[in-house]
């Protein structure tokens, strides 16, 4: 497909032009770069990035289901990134996010990707920034990143949120667990999965002195039976009133401002690690002395 | 950034089957030979199937049948993914299959039928063949 109809597809919301545009990107070939360059960044602007993350088996995957189901009753379209980690063995990945979803699979305002990691550096949050805004261009208004909640590369890509929930379980191990990966620090939302079970009480007990990083009030808690849809409505009640306090505070324009630099940071050293690994093998170093020094003296030759 | 292009498949079971440890070692090997495995799990329709396929991008379908009803099953994806709008993504398919369905099955525009006993090797060479040709046509 041309980078033309690629264009006109994503204006007509044609999924086969969404999901090949996606994988242009996700494959770094260079025509993206165009593609990318001509989207419609009125859309993108206006469209509203949650994130949801949160240990493994909490319930996101459910979650995301009953917030579409929601969402799609206020007729809204609804795009979905959800990230898995690449098996940094083989490098394959099993993406099974879908099972959970798959009751919205032939609904054409629903669009959902599945990513793999795939071992990046950081590089993915460039990667999901681009569907993010391909996705907002093909006339999303939401668009939920669902990431596990663990290890760096996953915390990048929920900087491209404008609103990040935190989703928690009972029977995961107790709050210190919660409290290690630093997880607590970036949610604007905190939301107590599985609250029929036993210890959702406790749990979310455990969960009222948290705040968020700079905040001084703790950060909200709702509780949710994601399997039956409970909760799901006030949950996203309180998603459209941090939402609305972020935009008048300029809280939103920060956070975009933010995740903006981080991309083209990403980008930076996306380019810039293939010619520096060539570089430093080619001078073939003697293995003696910091090679820290060794690293500032080849960037002091720039 | 390099061009990093890594292949990527749905496996699925459609219909009303429910035994999913064939396309669950299925997922698995493709996996460790380096896939990107879309899975869908049990009881999908065929268009369910083909709407995945076509918003995840992938290069192949894989479709895995116990129960009998492969014969109707597997090219109704077929259909569903012409209907889609992506003739051009290529169909496997794995299960209790008898041989003289495997012709039929052939004919309806399956690529690759496995039986049970059909060593791995096999299975991923075929999705790797499938997926190769479809990238570059």
């Amino acid at each position: 497909m041309t980078i033309d109809r690629l264009l006109k597809g994503l204006k007509l919301r044609d999924p086969r032009a969404i999901g090949r545009a996606i994988t242009l990107v996700e494959n770094g070939d260079e025509k993206a770069q165009a593609l990318l360059s001509a989207l419609d960044e009125d859309l993108i602007s206006r469209a509203t990035i949650l994130g949801i993350t949160g240990p493994p088996g909490a319930g996101k995957s459910t979650l995301t289901n009953g917030i579409i189901s929601e969402l799609r009753q206020r007729k809204e379209r609804i795009g979905i990134i959800a990230v898995d980690p690449s098996s940094p063995i083989s490098g394959g990945a099993i993406l099974g996010d879908r099972i959970r979803m798959m009751q919205h699979a032939t609904d054409q305002d629903v669009v959902m990707r599945s990513m793999a990691t795939r071992g990046r550096l950081g590089g993915l949050c460039a990667t999901a920034g681009a569907a993010v805004r391909i996705m907002a261009s093909s006339g999303c208004s939401t668009i939920i990143i669902e990431t596990v909640g663990v290890g760096q590369s996953e915390m990048d890509i929920i900087r491209l949120a404008d609103i990040t929930l935190l989703v928690l379980a009972p029977g995961l191990g107790d709050d210190i667990q919660a409290m290690k990966a630093g997880l607590l620090e970036v949610a604007d939302l905190m939301v107590v999965n599985k609250a029929d079970c036993k210890g959702a009480d406790i749990l979310a007990m455990d969960l009222e002195t948290v705040t968020r990083k700079g905040s001084t009030t703790p950060t909200q808690i709702s509780m949710t039976v994601a399997t039956e849809g409970k909760g799901i409505t006030e949950l996203l009640d309180c998603i459209a009133e941090v939402d609305s306090e972020h935009r008048d505070s300029g809280e939103r324009q920060k956070r975009r401002r933010g995740a903006h630099d981080q991309e083209v940071l990403d980008w930076c050293l996306e380019i810039l690690r293939p010619r520096l690994l060539a570089e430093i093998t080619q001078k073939k170093m003697s293995l003696l002395g910091d090679p820290r020094l060794k690293a500032k003296e080849i960037l002091k030759e720039k | 950034m390099a061009t990093t292009h890594k292949y990527r498949v749905l496996i699925g079971k459609p219909g009303l089957d429910g035994h999913d440890r064939g396309a669950k070692f299925i997922a698995r090997a493709l996996r460790d030979a380096g896939f990107e495995v879309v899975y869908t799990g049990i009881r999908r329709s065929p268009e369910e199937i083909a709407a995945a396929a076509v918003q995840e991008d992938v290069d192949a379908v894989g479709l895995s049948s116990l129960s009998g009803a492969h014969i109707r099953l597997f090219p109704a994806v077929v259909e569903a993914l012409v209907k889609a709008g992506a003739p051009d993504i290529p169909v496997l398919g794995g299960g209790v299959i008898p041989e003289e369905d495997i012709v039929t099955l052939k004919a309806a525009g399956i690529v690759e039928i496995f039986t049970p006993g059909t060593p791995i090797d096999t299975i991923i060479t075929a999705y790797k063949d499938a997926c190769a040709k479809k990238s570059s046509g």
